[in-house]
This record gives C-alpha cells, sequence and structure tokens, in this order.
C-alpha cells in the first residue's frame, strides 16, 4: 500500500507545555483517519507540524515516502485548519486564483469546485461578506484545487451552526467516497466514528491507541435489563447463564457484560424458566465515546 | 522568480488602499517636475532659480533623486501593510500551508519590493532626463551622462528603505505599529548622533554614526541645496566655507548594501523560527 505520511517520533514543546509527546504514525492512501482528542491534546499542534507552520522540537516525518520537500508535497495536500484564512478584500474567485499560484496549477477548476460547495453564485462577492458556513465551505473548495491526495480537516465543523454542520459532513462524505484520503482532526466522536475507518487517540499528546475505529469499539457488548424482586437473585440466576460476565447495577437498571454472542430471546426464556419477569431487556454495543472516556481516563 | 512576484502582485493589485497609495506615489513622482519648478518660481526665495541653473545637469540628477526618495514613505506603507496584513488576516499560515515555502515567502515580497524600487528609478530617471532637456543650460551629451551614480543611490536606498519596512512589518506583524516603530528608530538615530556629536563631543562621530541604518540610507544622496552655487556664494559672502564632499561614496553603497542582508535575512530568520 501507497504511504502518503509517515510520523516518526515528533516531538513539541511549547515552554514547559508538552504539546506532542513522542508521536509516531503511519497514514496509508485510500484510508479515512481520524485524530480524536479533547481540547488540548496536540491535535493541531500534530496537523501544524505536518503542515509547515510549525517547528517540531525533535523528530521527523515524511511525505510520500520522503521523496520531496515538505512544501512540494504540501501543493499536492488540501488542508482546511482551524477557521478559514483568506484575503478579506479579495473575492472568492481571487482567492482561489492565488491558491492556483501558489500550487503551481491552472485556474480552470475554479468553478467546479465552487458549484461543488454551493457558492458559483456568489463567486464575484468579497471574501468579508461571507458568513461563517460560507467561509468554510470556500476553505473546502480551496482545498480541493488541486484534486488533493489527501485531504486534511481540523476541526471542520467548529463553531457552525447544525445546518452548516450538515452541509460539511455531506460534503466529506462525497469527497471520501471519491476514494481521496482523509485525515480529520476532531473532538466530535460521533463524528469520527460516522466518517473514519482508522482512529488515532490522543491525550496530553501522548498516543493511546491507533488502529481501527470497528476494532476500537468491538466487543459482545452487553445487556440491559430491568426486574421486578430480589436483585441477588437475579445476580446470581444470570451469572449462571453461559455467556455472562459480569454484572453490575446502574440506578434501577442491571448491566450483563458478555464474554459470548448470545441470543436475548434466550435468555428471556432462561430468566422466565427461572421464575424472573423482566420489564426490560436490550442488547448494546459500546459506543466510540465509551471507549474513549474508558482510554483517556 | 516570475511565480513569487506575481503572487505578490495578485494579492497586491485587488487591495485597494495598495492601489490609491501606489498611484498616487507614480502621480507624485512623475509630476516632480512639474511641482520642483512651480515651487522655485514662486516661492519666497529671492533669487531665480531656474536662471540660477537649479535644473542644469548633472546637478538636476542630484536634486531630484534627493526630492524623489522623499516620496518613499508612500510606497513604505504599501510595504509595510503587505507583510504585516499576511499576520492580521493569517493568510501567511494559508499561504505555508497551500505549499509556500517561508523562503519563497519572503523572496515574493523580496522582488517586488526591487520591482517597486526600479520601476520608480526609471521613473525619476525619465522625468529627469526631460526636465533637464527643457530647462538645463548644458545638453550635451558627456555633461548629461555626468553623475548618474546618483540613479544606482536612488535605487539602493529605496531597497534598502523598503527591506527595512519588510523586516520591521515581520517583526511587529502590525502596520500601525510598524510605521510607528519606524519613526521610533529615527527618532532614537537622531538622539544618537546627537549625543555624540553635541554631549560626548566625540570628534570624527560621523566615522560611527555613518554605519547606522537610516543615516547610512540618507547619506547615500546627500542634501543638494548647499551643493548649489547660489547658496554656496551667499554662504561665502558672510564668510563661511562650506567643505563637503557630495559625491556618491562606494562606502556608502557598501554600508546600505550590507543593511539590505540583513534586513531580509533578518525576515526569513524570525519567520523561520516563530511558529504560527
Amino acid at each position: 500500500m501507497e504511504t502518503i505520511i509517515q510520523l516518526f517520533n515528533l516531538d513539541k514543546k511549547y515552554g514547559a507545555v508538552h504539546a506532542v509527546d513522542n508521536l509516531s504514525f503511519t497514514i496509508q492512501k485510500g484510508t479515512v483517519y481520524g485524530i480524536l482528542g479533547p481540547n488540548g491534546s496536540g491535535k493541531s499542534t500534530t496537523l501544524g507540524m505536518l503542515l509547515n507552520v510549525v517547528n517540531p522540537t525533535s523528530g521527523t516525518f515524511n511525505w510520500f515516502d520522503g521523496q520531496m520537500s515538505t512544501h512540494d508535497a504540501l501543493k499536492r495536500v488540501g488542508a482546511i485548519i482551524e477557521r478559514p484564512n483568506f484575503y478579506p478584500y479579495m473575492s472568492a474567485a481571487q482567492n482561489l486564483e492565488l491558491v492556483c499560484k501558489i500550487k503551481g496549477i491552472t485556474t480552470d477548476k475554479i468553478n467546479e469546485k465552487l458549484e461543488l460547495v454551493n457558492l458559483l453564485e456568489r463567486r464575484n462577492d468579497k471574501f468579508r461578506t461571507y458568513s461563517l458556513g460560507m467561509k468554510q465551505r470556500l476553505a473546502i473548495a480551496s482545498a480541493l484545487l488541486n484534486d488533493p491526495e489527501i485531504l486534511i480537516l481540523d476541526e471542520p465543523t467548529n463553531g457552525l451552526d447544525p445546518k452548516g454542520i450538515q452541509e460539511i459532513r455531506h460534503i466529506i462524505k462525497y469527497i471520501s467516497q471519491q476514494g481521496t484520503t482523509i485525515l480529520l482532526a476532531s473532538h466530535l466522536l460521533d463524528e469520527v466514528e460516522k466518517v473514519c475507518s482508522h482512529v488515532v487517540i490522543l491525550q496530553k499528546g501522548k498516543k493511546l491507541y491507533e488502529g481501527r475505529t470497528d476494532l476500537m469499539t468491538q466487543s459482545h457488548g452487553f445487556v440491559e435489563l430491568k426486574a421486578e424482586g430480589d436483585v441477588e437473585k437475579l445476580t446470581s440466576i444470570l451469572l449462571n447463564f453461559k455467556g455472562i460476565e459480569k454484572i453490575e447495577k446502574e440506578n434501577e437498571m442491571i448491566l450483563a457484560y458478555l464474554n459470548l454472542d448470545i441470543n436475548t430471546g434466550q435468555l428471556n426464556q432462561y430468566l422466565f424458566e427461572n421464575g424472573i419477569v423482566v420489564s426490560h431487556l436490550k442488547m448494546s454495543k459500546p459506543s466510540l465515546e465509551q471507549r474513549f472516556l474508558v482510554l483517556t481516563e | 522568480m516570475w511565480r513569487l512576484l506575481q503572487i505578490e502582485l495578485h494579492k497586491i493589485r485587488h487591495h485597494r488602499g495598495s492601489k490609491f497609495l501606489i498611484i498616487s506615489y507614480f502621480f507624485l513622482l512623475t509630476s516632480l517636475a512639474l511641482i520642483a519648478s512651480i515651487k522655485f518660481d514662486i516661492g519666497p526665495i529671492k533669487f531665480h532659480l531656474a536662471e540660477q541653473g537649479i535644473f542644469n545637469f548633472p546637478y538636476i540628477w542630484h536634486l531630484n533623486t534627493f526630492l524623489a526618495s522623499i516620496l518613499k514613505i508612500f510606497l513604505m506603507l504599501v510595504i509595510v501593510s503587505m507583510m504585516s496584513n499576511e499576520y492580521s488576516n493569517n493568510t501567511l499560515k494559508q499561504n505555508l500551508i497551500d505549499g509556500l515555502s517561508k523562503k519563497e515567502f519572503v523572496l515574493s515580497k523580496f522582488y517586488t519590493v526591487i520591482l517597486f524600487a526600479l520601476i520608480s528609478t526609471i521613473f525619476v530617471a525619465i522625468t529627469t532626463f526631460i526636465l533637464g532637456m527643457i530647462y538645463s543650460d548644458y545638453t550635451e551629451w558627456p555633461i548629461i551622462f555626468t553623475d548618474l551614480e546618483y540613479l544606482i543611490s536612488y535605487f539602493i536606498k529605496l531597497v534598502a528603505f523598503f527591506s527595512f519596512g519588510l523586516f520591521l512589518g515581520v517583526l511587529v506583524k502590525r502596520s500601525a505599529f510598524a510605521i510607528g516603530a519606524l519613526f521610533l528608530w529615527f527618532i532614537i538615530e537622531s538622539i544618537f548622533i546627537g549625543l555624540m556629536r553635541w554631549n560626548w563631543k566625540i570628534e570624527n562621530y560621523d566615522h560611527y554614526t555613518q554605519f547606522l541604518p537610516l543615516n547610512a540610507m540618507s547619506n547615500l544622496i546627500k542634501e543638494p541645496f548647499t551643493r548649489f552655487n547660489a547658496v554656496k556664494s551667499v554662504a561665502q559672502q558672510i564668510g563661511e566655507t562650506i567643505q563637503k564632499d557630495f559625491s556618491v561614496q562606494f562606502t556608502d553603497i557598501l554600508i546600505v548594501i550590507f543593511w539590505i542582508i540583513l534586513f531580509t535575512y533578518s525576515t526569513y530568520y524570525i519567520l523561520m523560527k516563530r511558529d504560527l
């Protein structure tokens, strides 16, 4: 598989703050990666280093197997960081023309990309007249001008209203369907869970987890149930059922953690045969959020 | 190089304020001839300057490059704001992310500075030549082409001044404060020279002060008025002798080139060191 970017022991200190701590990971072509972490966990600093705007304290990184300098590699990359930065006095089209000049590409894709983000009609309006949602969409159009091999997005829905968030998510989904590699940094777990096939989880600059998103949430899950009567008796009966590993109580609910795949129908029948009638029985899988909270505890 | 220049010109071309200042600047530069002739004809000065040979070759090269260099502050505003706006709009960060290297970023500004200085020099050369051909008492070719080194001085002076602007723009990050810093620097330099000359009574103080950046730039083209014959004769009548070398000094040029390199490299160094 083709490697887009590799990080080797990347480290960044801001005075006493250790923003990124000895971070290494690899991004392969054709995957959608998420960098997940609470605010201040070093996501933006990591991307800043990859994008040539933050100087690493130590460690290295390679774009495209290290065949070219970072700034040349960035001409093949599309990136949006935190908030959209354009020249306020230029129109959308003029701003994009400038990006084309910097990237060394022709200007003939400008209208196509503006159409994709639904800004074609406003192409000649000055950037400063745009709403935040429009600015963010223009940033996406700008990042796509060179049909990038990888699209880097840092908190792309930050500060947007629900409609704006939805628009951006649609665009990201559409782009990932085209087979473009995406690196998405976010603290919004459902966003990452929906879009990304792989995640890197950061906390205080350290890597906590790296791997497939579905493997991270993979487990046999748990059964949520509620029943009248003696809790002690219920617990011992449940623990005798093959596949139940552990019982926890959460308010009125009993959570039975599983170590095998079970059938809730059989469990229900088993309980009934033992004289227990349940008023609530539900099979659940842990969400990425729960896994994330466990990991970052 | 052409690509970098195009990038910078694209940024300036669409900026209304910069466009206004640049157009005003070149308008003033071309009408320098006009202003000069009117001003000296109707001023409170007792003798007719035009007849006294103020527009004579080769003196006019000295006079006009000196007067024209006063106008450079107009372009300075454009240059400082084109640098500091990249910070306030965060577009410097975006430029780097889009694939411009920090070196290319500084070079694109520096090439623009050279372009501005070059166009200004050509403008001044043409207006001065035309003005001289009209008013000068001597229009023989060898005399016309004497003292052309003032044009070289003028060019280097502009490049140095604008490089200083780029440096201040990067250092201070805000246009207004960068211009403020320029004035502050000027005042500090003046006070320092004054102290050396009057308080510390250092003989040959100009041996040391010639290395100060703004002083070095102004030494490139010395004020032309006391050189003028008419003034000289007045001074002689009241018993004062003016002995000053008005020609372009090679050491002055070297000092200023040193400052250009230092300012441009420092601009690059600050950018390299800074995280955005």
